[in-house]
């Protein structure tokens, strides 16, 4: 019968909390967040004298390990302004594998959306999907978007972060082979075998995860409908009549159905890009009555420039000096 | 029904508590005393200042009564989690103890088979605090003590059958014992210690605490009512999301 004491269980309970970085060139400052994929730490880069993030995940056998440690580089290869870069990967003394990223700092999507008007939202809401293209063209599908994960910098960046759940595809160079930046090759095509992506595992988080993903599979249309929630509370609860295209673009991108979406996020940035230049969109069928406001309000200007030219002919046919 | 002499590992015995099936109720509640006796056994002793042998017998009549009277079956878990529960109903059965002194016949029923009280009491003494105020957070830290003991004696059991004594001799070494001159023992100290390079020190560490880990989500999964309070459980003890 074996007696553990106060300090033996502090130290059991914390095995998960404190990781072990000696030997490497990295110190752990603190801790800024956990999830169900691990730990995230502010640490420091003692090399470069910088901060950095440092997610340490959860306990993995030595096959997991390595399959993280692919992810990582798969990561790593994503390089574009909205993706949080990774500097490096490693496995710690106790065989947890970690993740060393930049640190971000900013502030949360639905924080800084709270105090912007519609247009700038949407306008943040077009870079994440920019983002997001960008890594779906390299086979890598994100799994868990939502607000929380995308941080709006202190000079406006979009940066999503968290891709501990993504997926990478069977061979990311080969994306870059294809001439349509939008076809998602390998795994992450619509419609094609999601291969790396266990079918008992779904991660992702409620209210953004798509019906699929919940049942196990998931494409790069999982992170379609995930958009679509994040859109969604951008889009405000107004139910003006003037926001029904853009209910209509919401309502598409989260169909229940993956082949009644968007197939590609680029589609989707598309819709929303006609939305704010005051263009028809695609996901919504036009009343007449719609056509002539959005048309109206649209040219507003010139329209408002030829009626006053119009009027100026007007009172000099009946004015007489 | 046991393995290595503990619970078996099942959906959950809280949930065989009320059982139709007398042997299954049985067995459910006798492995619920087994993961319960110790907070129950400290509750007793430090918090109701009872002595000793007065504890170890109202340990034992505690379980008694709960499988004679079938109270644990009441547990609702809309309300709490089950190890408040327990703690209520034990406060209820002291309250009602003290009134009826000297009626109760203890130590009759159901036994906690294996169990040495007095070598706990004189461990506890050694190497526990008593300065815990809150009676919830105090039986809370005692379960817990239970369960990683538990957790412990299954991890010898398993590296003793499965050839991984020098994976169990480490973890004992770096994460349960205490160490002698208040430093804990480097890896380079350990591999000098066992013989092993420090690689190795470090991969039979890595193995030997997943396994532990492992065993501990076992252990707690047979003592929630539901999948919901287990991930809450495992998410406040170990800190892991456990789905």
């Amino acid at each position: 019968m074996t007696f553990v004491s106060d300090a033996a269980i502090a130290r059991l309970r914390g095995l998960e909390d404190h990781p072990d970085f000696a030997g490497t060139r990295y110190d752990v400052l603190d801790e800024i967040g956990r999830g169900g994929m691990g730990i995230v730490f502010r640490g420091r880069d003692r090399e470069l004298g910088r901060e950095v993030a440092i997610k340490v995940t959860a306990w993995s056998t030595a096959a997991e390990a390595d399959r993280l440690r692919r992810e990582a580089r798969t990561l790593a290869a994503l390089e574009h302004p909205g993706i949080v870069p990774v500097h490096d990967v490693g496995r710690l003394p106790d065989g947890r594998v970690f993740t060393v990223m930049m640190l971000v700092r900013g502030e949360r999507l639905d924080v800084c959306a709270a105090r912007l008007p519609l247009h700038d939202r949407l306008r943040l809401f077009d870079r994440i999907c920019d983002a997001m293209s960008f890594a779906h063209a390299r086979g890598v599908i994100h799994r868990d978007l939502k607000p929380a994960n995308i941080m709006i910098g202190p000079f406006g960046q979009v940066l999503v972060l968290d891709w501990g759940l993504a997926r990478p595809g069977s061979d990311p160079g080969a994306a870059h082979s294809g001439s349509d930046p939008d076809v998602v090759p390998g795994v992450a095509h619509p419609g094609s075998d999601p291969g790396l992506t266990p079918a008992t595992i779904h991660g992702g988080t409620d209210g953004y995860m798509a019906p699929e993903q919940v049942r196990g599979t998931v494409d790069a249309r999982s992170d379609v409908y995930a958009l679509g929630a994040i859109l969604d509370g951008l889009s405000g609860e107004s139910a003006s009549r003037l926001l029904r295209p853009l209910r209509s673009v919401v309502d598409r991108a989260r169909r229940a159905d993956p082949g009644a979406r968007y197939q590609t996020v680029a589609d989707l940035a598309a819709d929303v890009r006609r939305f704010l230049d005051g263009a028809a969109v695609t996901a919504h069928k036009e009343t007449v009555l719609e056509r002539t406001r959005r048309v109206a309000r649209t040219y507003r200007t010139p329209i408002a420039l030829v009626l006053a030219y119009l009027a100026m002919r007007g009172l000099l046919l009946f004015w007489r000096p | 029904m046991t393995q290595g002499g503990f619970p078996a590992t099942r959906p959950s015995v809280v949930r065989d508590l009320g059982s139709a099936d007398p042997a299954r109720r049985a067995a459910a509640h006798e492995a619920l005393a087994r993961s319960y006796w110790r907070p129950v056994y400290v509750y007793v002793r430090l918090r109701w200042r009872r002595s000793p042998e007065d504890a170890q017998d109202l340990t034992q009549e505690f379980f008694t009564r709960a499988f004679e009277r079938d109270y644990l079956s009441r547990y609702d878990p809309g309300k709490a989690r089950f190890r408040t529960f327990v703690r209520t109903c034990l406060d209820g059965f002291l309250a009602n103890e003290d009134k009826a002194a000297g009626r109760l016949k203890r130590g009759g029923g159901l036994t906690i088979a294996g169990v040495d009280f007095a070598r706990f009491d004189a461990d506890l003494a050694a190497h526990a605090r008593s300065d815990e105020p809150d009676p919830e957070r105090w039986f809370y830290l005692e379960w817990v003590r239970g369960l990683f003991a538990d957790a412990v004696d299954l991890l010898r059991a398993r590296c003793d059958a499965e050839g991984h004594g020098p994976a169990f001799t480490l973890f004992v070494r770096y994460d349960v014992e205490e160490p002698v001159d208040g430093a804990r023992p480097t890896y380079a100290t350990l591999a000098q210690e066992t013989g092993l390079r420090v690689t190795d020190v470090t991969n039979q560490l890595a193995w030997a605490r997943r396994a532990f880990r492992d065993i501990v989500l076992t252990l707690l999964r047979d003592v929630c009512a539901s999948d919901e309070e287990f991930r809450a459980e495992a998410r406040d003890l170990l800190g892991v999301d456990a789905s």
